[in-house]
């Protein structure tokens, strides 16, 4: 063993939506235990690129290869991929109709194929992991966005997953619940677990991050260390563009 | 904010005289110039009547038809739901082959007179079923056995099983095109975030369906899928045609034989107004009921 092998490598990935290029060209490549922080303007394709990871989206050309396993069109290869990777939605996405949890339980039950009481058990050892170990009984409507954002990374984590991937997760919260949600966020880190953030909260980047990707129309415009990244960034696009967001 | 006030206008006066005047010239027409008799004092014995051997009231030709009625909506509902459940499913497909399949089955059920297509399921379809799987042997057999109680109960008069077995069937069909349609807009009412979340935690399709599309749809559509409940009461008179001991057709052959028909049909369309308005008042204040708690 002389050189770790990347748990997610990419390579030339290009992803059109019609006629539209929503990737061009993008190579990453993240260890095992590395935390990656994405951010870009809108629309650069930030959401594409980590919904490829998990074949939420396929991609035109290029190769993608999660957990050492090739994606492509084979149902089973992606079923195993998912398996292995958490995903964490900007909307939440939790399940209306079933309890926090049902929520959890559900995949540890159906895909795992875990018995009830074994799911209910490390569902609630992952609820108190997210601090509402309280909360289990009541369905998500009944909770506040922090919280139901916090059953979202429960209900991943539920799974054991390899890799976990998170979507703009505090985006959509009022601002005083978003601290809860870095602060599970920055104690999953410590864990060693292998994250990817769509996110914009530089002060939780500069915290977390191993590795600092900026997005710009489709394609990676700056890959660097926190203390680069934020210090002297090379692309001017790059800089212009943290000066936007680092005013406030 | 204006109050509605429910005082007469002299408009609702003239209404109401015309309706008055439109009766009174109908019911003249009947009584005078067809020469009808009324006779209501023998219709309640076709409702219940007295048996003497037993010595009790029992059930007599309309009510029994009612029940029959009743047995067929129920089932042919449960079956349609399930039909209905594998057209919606295959509507919202991937598969380009699966969806035309059951778009074809939709279009030339909508595009095809409803007795046309009775006609058709039931001469191709269930009279082949039945006679391949000798239900009316099996059938007769139980009508002649000692405990027939429980087939009874959920059948009725077990030698009828083939023909309300065939209505049942061909009602079902018929009405699947229908809650397909109903299931299809509610699948596709979930939100895509949804089965996104299912997939991302490995579920496979059949699960992504199972556990989350189709319970979140199926609430979604309870009160299009009541409503149609009852609109598939009043379609199910239509398999009176194929010889389905219905309450049409025991209101048919009442009328034939006992000349009755005014009184007859009045009592018939009396017995369904009250089976179906009663049931939308039903699922009206169920509605309201679940609304108030869910928007709690
Ligand atoms: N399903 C789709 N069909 C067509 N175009 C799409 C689709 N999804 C995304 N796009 C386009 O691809 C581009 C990249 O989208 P993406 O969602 O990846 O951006 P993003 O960086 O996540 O932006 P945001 O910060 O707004 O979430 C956008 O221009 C978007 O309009
Ligand atoms: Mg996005």
């Amino acid at each position: 063993m002389t050189q770790p092998n990347p748990i997610i490598d990419i390579r030339g990935l290009n992803k059109h939506f019609g006629d539209f290029q929503a990737l061009s060209q993008v190579d990453l490549s993240v260890e095992t235990g590395e935390k990656v922080v994405i951010c870009g303007p809108s629309g650069s394709g930030k959401s594409t690129l980590i919904r490829c990871i998990n074949c939420l989206e396929d991609y035109s050309s290029g190769s993608l290869i999660v957990n050492g396993v090739k994606l492509s069109e084979d149902n089973r290869d992606i079923r195993v991929v998912r398996m292995e990777v958490g995903m964490v939605f900007q909307q939440f996405n939790l399940f209306p109709h079933l309890t926090v949890l049902g929520n959890l339980t559900i995949g540890m039950v159906r895909v795992r194929k875990m018995s009830r009481t074994d799911a209910e058990e490390r569902a609630r050892h992952y609820l108190e992991r997210v601090h509402i170990p309280e909360q289990a009984d009541k369905y998500p409507e009944q909770l506040s966005g922090g919280q139901q954002q916090r059953v979202a990374i429960a209900r991943a984590l539920c799974m054991e997953p390899k890799i976990m991937l998170f979507d703009e997760p505090t985006s959509a919260l009022d601002p005083e619940m978003i601290n809860e949600v870095l602060d599970v966020m920055t104690e999953l880190a410590a864990t060693g677990m292998t994250m990817i953030c769509v996110t914009h909260e530089m002060g939780f980047a500069r915290r977390v991050a191993d590795k600092m990707v900026f997005m710009e129309g489709g394609s990676i415009e700056e890959i660097a260390p926190p203390e680069v990244f934020f210090s002297k960034p090379e692309s001017a696009r790059c800089r212009m563009f943290l000066d936007r967001i680092l005013v406030h | 904010m204006r109050s509605i006030k429910a005082r007469l206008h002299w408009l609702d006066l003239v209404i109401v005289v015309l309706l008055f005047l439109f009766v009174g010239y109908v019911w003249q027409q009947i009584d005078g110039k067809l020469n009808y008799k009324w006779d209501w004092a023998r219709v309640p014995n076709y409702l219940f009547r007295y048996d003497d051997t037993a010595e009790k009231w029992v059930a007599n030709v309309l009510i029994l038809g009612l029940v029959n009625t009743i047995r067929i909506s129920i089932y042919a509902s449960l079956l349609a739901i399930l039909f209905g459940l594998i057209l919606g499913v295959a509507r919202t497909s991937r598969n380009l082959a699966v969806r035309m399949l059951a778009r074809t089955y939709l279009e030339l059920l909508r595009n095809i007179p409803p007795l046309v297509v009775i006609f058709i399921f039931f001469f191709f379809l269930s009279e082949q079923l039945i006679s391949f799987f000798n239900i009316e042997s099996w059938a007769y057999a139980i009508a002649r056995s000692e405990n027939a109680e429980v087939w009874t109960f959920l059948f009725g008069d077990m030698r009828q099983f083939p023909a309300l077995i065939s209505g049942i069937i061909v009602l079902a069909l018929f009405e699947s095109a229908f809650v397909g349609e109903i299931l299809r807009a509610g699948i596709e009412s979930v939100e895509t975030g949804q089965r996104e979340a299912a997939r991302s935690l490995g579920m496979r399709w059949s699960d992504e369906m199972r556990f989350i599309v189709l319970p979140q749809a199926l609430r979604k559509t309870l009160p299009p899928l009541a409503n149609q409940f009852i609109t598939l009461i009043k379609d199910s008179a239509i398999i009176s045609l194929i010889s389905v001991p219905d309450l049409t057709l025991r209101a048919v052959e009442m009328a034939n034989s006992t000349r009755l028909l005014f009184e007859t049909w009045i009592v018939a369309a009396g017995l369904y107004f009250i089976l179906c308005f009663g049931l939308s008042l039903l699922f009206r204040s169920l509605e309201t009921r679940i609304g108030r708690r869910t928007s709690k």
